[in-house]
């Protein structure tokens, strides 16, 4: 069995590696177009403003500007919804995000924008637009913006409840409230032994990606648009674009470049549709780049989170009733993460009563955008800290615990049918029987905290086509932009199907017009869906190479095999790379297309042991030592995989110690650099050991099930139990960082 | 507009003259002038390290040092870390390391490892993270980035030996 994989487990080096290495690869930013002129955007200082006049003629007048927007220049989109394919969004807000009309409902918001022969000059006309605001009170945290007589945002937003009727009377920032039920959780509360319930709060945090947003249109005389940007989603770019402009998406050309990092913030479009306007007005390419500030004040971060949690035990440490109540900010717009939320705070478990309630909100922040595993980390935080005391309370270790009640094949998750096969139990017995999990932690201030944490693999539609070479190897054009190596994670399933060494493939993004529709890489969803969709793409280029030997044995097509790379008939056999050589002349080119929408979507399940030290004169938490354990369904680049790993954790570690939105009373963030917003560095962290669990996924030829959002879940909940268990002090505030930590154990001193 | 000043340089080993805008850092100079679009711009105020060159051996943020600065310097860029026929083992170890995701990141971090080895060929695991936190990656966690800089002064060492 263990010689079942050719190519598949091993780590050959990633196609588009030499490209990296040496600068030649071509991002966003990289573009140079002729003609090119460059634009920039103007930005509400307030967090909360009426737009009472916004005046342009200073900077039109100025020499090298070429053209200036605002929202006026946006077709009327009032009342037009839009299905972007994950969900229906309201156009009206979606536009308003890009170019502000009547209000500004967060600093940062776009109001306007000019494009002039080079950034300078833009920067410079930039300043010369006039905007008379009449501010208005803000309100930039979800308890607050709940309230009654909080500052209303919006005067088309109701509370609207599961069914999609209105659960309210009248306008509210609360635009959703959620309610899953299960079972009877008083008559259960009533019958545990041990009840744990808790308070949690959680700052708004950033995805960081290293590049900030860059896009670049040409919108041509013949009236064709083309826009070359950093999008997770080449598709979902080119429908937002079009929707925001009321054209037809045919008359859209979206190029994916080369993307600096996503982690959901790049599915939304920002620049793109004011590029494209820009570019009607000059009829020039314009190419846009963000600062870093404008990334963090006017780019999603994650919702900011209220959760409360209350689980009860009985004395043999079986959960009998969990109940959850989650506000989530939604930004400045609904439609926030709250469902997934609410379906992941107690995903792990397998609780026969339930009730969980979340609310959507909408504050003066930033609109939010997805970030790995978006909503999961929050609830995360809260039920992994509330699992850990119960365990303390019954005297449990608190893998045990979690073993007793994990969720398996058959439980029903919160809003979801039962799970198919899953591998928590699997990657629970994996950490319990660890070195680490065995290794004792000495020492004053140390401690060690274990949390598991979940998301959703969502399977969505891929697209790919590939054509064989005459030298036998094969040209393959997939539709999902490749953040973090899944161009060769895709090859390497065609290269395993076809029987030739993944060098053999030459993997290409395609752009909008030369590959089927393909959804965001997002959802953990690229090397389980696209691979998919490569796997058939193999199957059909198998299917025709077949015909091809047919007509050189002179039989049926049916009479071929194929395996590991040759096929045969009658002790005839022919290699695929010199049937490859020969398919011209025996029927022609051979082109292998597949498009997926596979059903059945899977589930990533982890864990995160912790070890850390805390400086009581401080509160500075320093990781002595990180393990993080998952199950991959099969690690198809065991690499990459260990790298998603790593990468998650570390952005999770980030999010537990440092980061932040930090806001003044006036409802401005001021933080909004890297040195002041403080990501993790290399000095900050130990090695982060990693341990891959296989419990092969059997709705994938190969077992995937997708890796890179569930390692974010686990640290912050993890690193806030290793705290617990060096201090004494539960800390149920996010972030965790120096300042709040020594104030938390002062008050325990006293 | 405003007047250009007329600069001379060493980038790569080559020759080479620009003219630039007392405003335009030596990041804008690179990229949009001289199309050198390999050093990256994260931030352009010197937090991320993506746009590290080398000024005279010393790795530098080039989105903080003005064009006009650059008179006479030897500058270094990723483009001229590889030589004609080969990678440079930091570059290869990257690869078989798998020490990049998105790979924005990557040419500050092979530069400013670079500077590190040419100065300290057997660096510890500590001293490469006290030399690599002068970049930002948010994709890896840096534990593959820190093990492919180890990899890459050992071979650099078995080399020289």
């Amino acid at each position: 069995m263990a010689e079942r994989f050719k190519v598949i487990g091993t780590r050959p080096v990633r196609h588009d590696g030499a490209d990296k290495v040496t600068g030649r690869a071509i991002y966003g930013g990289d573009l140079q177009l002729a003609g090119m002129v460059h634009g920039k955007i103007v930005r509400s200082p307030h967090a909360h403003a009426r737009i009472k006049r916004i005046d342009i003629s200073a900077a039109e007048k100025l020499s090298g500007v070429l053209a200036v927007v605002t929202a006026a220049d946006l077709p009327d989109l009032r009342d037009k919804v839009a299905d972007l394919g994950e969900g229906s969004v309201n156009l009206a807000h979606l536009g308003a995000n890009v170019l502000a009309h009547q209000k500004v409902l967060y600093k940062g918001h776009a109001v306007a924008a000019v494009a002039a022969v080079n950034s300078h000059v833009a920067e410079e006309a930039a300043k010369l637009i006039r905007v008379e605001y009449e501010p208005l009170p803000a309100v930039t945290w979800v308890l607050d913006a709940m309230k009654p007589d909080a500052p209303l945002l919006h005067d088309d937003v109701y509370t609207e409840d599961m069914a999609g009727g209105r659960a309210g009377e009248g306008t509210s920032n609360v635009s959703k409230y959620l309610l899953f039920e299960e079972g009877d959780i008083e008559k259960a509360f009533a019958s545990a032994d041990v009840v744990v319930e808790r308070e949690f709060k959680t700052a708004s945090v950033h995805q960081g990606y290293i590049e900030p947003h860059v896009s670049t249109a040409l919108w041509n005389h013949d009236g064709h648009l083309t826009i070359w940007t950093a999008t997770q989603g080449a598709f979902t770019a080119r429908q937002q674009t079009a929707e925001l402009l009321q054209i037809p998406v045919s008359q859209v050309t979206v190029v994916p470049c080369e993307i600096g990092g996503g982690f959901g913030g790049k599915i939304p479009v920002y620049l793109e549709p004011v590029a494209a306007l820009l570019s009607r007005k000059c009829r020039r390419p314009v190419k846009m780049v963000m600062t870093r500030a404008e990334v963090f004040e006017g780019t999603g971060p994650t919702p900011g989170s209220f959760v409360r949690v209350r689980l009860g035990a009985k004395k043999d440490g079986r959960m009998v009733a969990g109940q959850a109540w989650l506000a989530y900010d939604a930004g400045a717009y609904p439609g926030g993460m709250i469902g997934p939320g609410c379906m992941c705070v107690f995903s792990c478990y397998d609780l026969p009563n339930y009730k969980v309630e979340g609310y959507d909100v909408v504050l003066n922040k930033p609109k939010t955008a997805a970030y790995r595993a978006p909503g999961a980390t929050q609830a995360a935080f809260a039920a992994e800290q509330v699992v850990d005391e119960l365990a303390e309370r019954l005297g449990i270790d608190p893998i045990d615990l979690r073993l007793k009640n994990a969720a398996r094949e058959g439980t029903k998750r919160v809003g979801w049918p039962a799970y198919p096969k899953i591998g928590l139990i699997e990657t629970l017995e994996a950490a319990q029987r660890h070195p680490h999990y065995r290794a004792p932690i000495a020492g004053p201030n140390r401690g060690r905290g274990v949390a598991t944490g979940f998301w959703f693999n969502i399977g969505l539609k891929s697209s790919a086509s590939a054509s064989v070479n005459p030298d036998g190897t094969v040209t393959l054009i997939e539709g999902s932009t490749d953040i973090g190596g899944t161009r060769t994670s895709v090859a390497m399933q065609l290269a395993e199907t076809l029987g030739i060494a993944a060098e053999d493939v030459r993997p290409q993004v395609g752009d909008t017009d030369s590959v089927g529709y393909t959804d965001v890489t997002g959802g953990s969803r690229v090397t389980f869906a696209t691979g998919l969709a490569a796997y058939q793409v193999g199957l059909d280029i198998r299917r025709q190479m077949a015909e091809r030997a047919a007509t050189l044995w002179d039989c049926k097509a049916d009479e071929v095999t194929f395996d590991g790379g040759t096929f045969r008939r009658n002790g005839e056999s022919i290699g695929f790379k010199q049937l490859a050589a020969k398919a011209n002349e025996l029927g022609g080119p051979v082109v292998g297309r597949a498009s997926v929408d596979p059903a059945g979507p899977t589930n990533g399940f982890g864990l995160s042991i912790a070890d850390v030290e805390v400086d009581p004169d401080t509160g500075k938490t320093t990781i002595l030592r990180y393990t993080v354990f998952q199950d991959a369904g099969k690690a198809i680049h065991p690499s990459y995989v260990e790298g998603q790993m790593q990468g998650g954790t570390v952005q999770g570690i980030g999010w537990a110690l440092n980061e932040e939105y930090f806001y003044d009373g006036e409802g401005r963030m001021r933080n909004a650099s890297y040195l002041d917003y403080r990501m993790p560095t290399a000095l900050d962290l130990p090695m982060i050991d990693t341990v891959i669990i296989e419990v092969p996924n059997p709705a994938h030829p190969f077992g995937v099930r997708g890796v890179g959002e569930t390692p974010i879940v686990a640290p912050p909940a993890a690193v806030a139990n290793a705290i617990y268990h060096a201090t004494g002090v539960r800390m149920c505030e996010l972030p965790m960082s120096p300042p709040k930590v020594w104030a938390a154990l002062s008050k325990t001193q006293r | 507009m405003p007047r250009k000043s007329h600069l001379q340089t060493t980038i790569n080993g080559q020759p080479v003259e620009f003219l630039c805008e007392n405003r335009q850092s030596l990041l804008e100079v690179l990229r949009d002038e001289l199309r050198l679009t390999g050093t990256k711009e994260g931030c352009n105020n010197g937090n991320c390290g993506a746009c590290t060159v080398l000024m005279n051996g010393v790795p530098v943020n080039s989105c903080l040092v003005l064009g006009v600065e650059a008179e006479g310097a030897e500058i270094t860029t990723i483009e001229g870390i590889a030589d004609e026929a080969h990678l440079h083992p930091i570059q290869q170890c990257f690869l078989e390391d798998a020490a990049l995701q998105c790979g924005i990141c990557t040419p500050g971090f092979i530069v400013t490892a670079k500077a590190l080895l040419d100065r300290n060929p057997s660096p510890t695991e500590q001293q490469i993270r006290f030399e690599l936190a002068n970049n930002l990656c948010r994709c890896t966690g840096y534990d593959k980035i820190v093990r492919a800089v180890q990899h890459a002064a050992e071979r650099l060492q078995e080399a020289a030996n």
